[in-house]
């Protein structure tokens, strides 16, 4: 079989109508999680099933694409399923933020921001944030149609009387327009407050659960807290050993077996940029120490 | 006539003949009844006569075909389901037989308390612990053990556990079903005496299912005798207890050991 074969961005237009529908609502309820009839991909699930299927959706052969996995555009589910998207819809690709139109991402927003007419496409695993606190999803949908999110809270202070702060520290819980409580996929609660007031149209597919959410240009996002134990994006303490970046979100590398380690840039288009511009960080001037 | 005074002179609750059929059974049927502040209205009868049922009805856990609930002069099952929910999260609580049913076995006993505080929209993690703490001590249980879980905890322990986190937010209508159900009697004595001693000082009104005619002497103003689904006698508890008039009531009374 011919890569002809397949409909532009692999899946079938009367698929593209029915995601585009299900997206619409999503925008059009910031927050609120649109089921939809989630189709197999060609990869397993988990990869970003639902984030494929809504960039599907989304693509015009206009449009530029980039994908992002844990911030990085060269690990294998980024360059796997930028591949895709070049054979079954020959969109044009990049690594640069600025320049795409569509980015996909999984567990990361980027550091530059994101500007009036960009896509961001979200992987999610588990859309609903009440989960792993009530099983029942009959009792969830319940419990956000009457916005009883007690629950929520409960969390939040099962972990400071544990570890004596908040200690969510990914997937961290927010409310939308003071309305939804809503997972925002398993993202650094770093990124959280771009969330927010964000100028690019941000959506979540999670391919598995058949669960679509949005959130429109300039929604209002809060992440929750307690008054006393207010709400605090953290990052590790370091400044970027490529880039000397302060501002980003940092990995953490172990360099060897001495327990040594570094920090860079979890953004990888961020930080080749900064290089580019002649930023330095600790370890740059020894080369290739990574 | 202020408006207090009014207020006292209306039933808190109010059941006209309430009915429940469960397909060509019946659950209970033709209840009727007034629950006035402060008042404590026990249920008895044998198994399957249709006391946990009648209380399902109440609570708003089970669906109602027939008759009408008035909770303050408002029709409960009129209510839309938000209105309901509220309720039943501020100015209700309902203690479960079982605690396992009541309580969220993953969370700390603080947490548990602490849940209603938060769906009401309580923010303040240090007031919120400091609460749970109190009424911890309320229910007798040792303020280090804030942070256990409630599988941690004895049966006894989890059914005070259990009351402290329907009180937390001083509500003025508890349902119990079987509160003392599966406790030993030491520990049934000393639960229920905590639950008198907290029914006094908040003065509240509990509609209180059970088998046990002891529980039912002690902690019930006012008794309903159920059999097969219908109310076949209520009036004082001393009064009922003491000179049975039905024929089924005197049956109940005449089984209990006396030792």
């Amino acid at each position: 079989m011919t890569e002809q074969s397949y409909n532009f961005a692999y899946l079938d237009e009367a698929t593209k109508r029915m995601i585009r529908r299900a997206l619409l609502k999503g925008l059009a309820i910031p927050g609120y999680q649109v089921p939809f009839a989630s189709r197999e991909m060609p990869m397993p699930y988990g990869w970003g099933t639902g984030g494929v299927q809504v960039t599907a959706a989304c693509l015009i052969p206009e449009d530029t694409l980039k994908v992002i996995d844990q911030g990085a555009d060269d690990t294998t589910n980024a360059v796997s399923i930028r591949k895709f998207f070049e054979r079954t819809a020959q969109v044009r690709t990049t690594e640069t933020t600025t320049e795409a139109t569509v980015i996909q991402t999984r567990h990361r927003i980027p550091e530059v921001p994101l500007a009036e007419g960009q896509i961001l496409v979200y992987q999610v695993p588990i859309p609903e944030p009440l989960r792993f606190l009530e099983p029942r999803e009959s009792e969830t949908r319940r419990m956000h149609a009457l916005e009883e999110y007690g629950l929520m809270h409960v969390k939040l202070y099962e972990d400071i009387a544990r570890h004596g702060a908040i200690a969510t520290s990914y997937a961290y819980p927010v409310k939308v327009e003071g309305r939804y409580v809503m997972d925002p996929s398993p993202i650094p609660k770093f990124d959280n407050p771009k969330l927010g007031g964000n100028a690019a149209i941000q959506l979540f597919g999670a391919g598995r659960e058949q669960r679509i959410y949005a959130l429109p240009p300039y929604t209002q996002v809060v992440s929750l807290d307690f008054e006393d134990h207010p709400f605090e994006p953290s990052k590790a303490e370091h400044a970027c050993d490529l880039c000397g970046s302060e501002v980003s979100y940092l990995d953490e590398v172990i360099v060897d077996d001495q327990g040594n380690r570094m920090f860079v840039c979890s953004d990888t288009n961020y930080c080749t940029t900064r290089q580019g511009e002649g930023h330095t960080g600790r370890l740059s001037q020894k080369g290739e120490a990574a | 006539m202020t408006l207090h005074d009014v207020a006292l002179q209306q039933p808190l609750f109010r059941v006209e003949s309430l009915t429940k059929r469960y397909g060509h059974r019946i659950g209970c049927a033709d209840v009727n009844f007034e629950l006035w502040p402060g008042e404590v209205l026990g249920i008895v009868g044998e198994s399957g006569s249709g006391k946990s049922t009648l209380l399902g009805c109440l609570a708003g856990h089970l669906r109602v075909e027939e008759g009408r609930i008035f909770y303050q002069g408002r029709d409960t099952l009129l209510m839309p389901e938000p209105e309901r929910r509220v309720l039943s999260r501020t100015e209700w609580a309902f203690v479960h037989q079982n605690p396992r049913d009541g309580l969220r076995m993953g969370v700390s006993a603080g947490g548990n308390v602490g849940e209603r505080l938060m769906a009401i929209g309580a923010r303040n993690y240090g007031d919120i612990r400091e609460t749970a703490t109190d009424w911890l001590g309320r229910v007798e249980i040792a303020s280090e053990r804030i942070d256990d879980r409630p599988r941690q905890f004895s049966g006894g322990m989890q059914q005070r556990l259990q009351i402290a986190r329907n009180l937390v937010t001083s509500p003025r209508l508890v349902f119990m079903d079987e509160p003392t159900g599966g406790l030993d009697v030491s520990v049934q004595a000393r639960l229920l005496d905590l639950l008198r001693g907290l029914v006094r000082d908040m003065g509240l009104s509990v509609i209180i299912v059970t088998h046990d005619l002891a529980v039912a002497r002690l902690l019930a103003d006012r008794l309903m005798v159920m059999k097969d689904g219908r109310v076949i006698e209520q009036g004082l508890t001393d009064q009922v207890l003491d000179d049975p008039q039905a024929a089924y009531t005197q049956l109940l009374v005449s089984s209990v050991l006396q030792v």
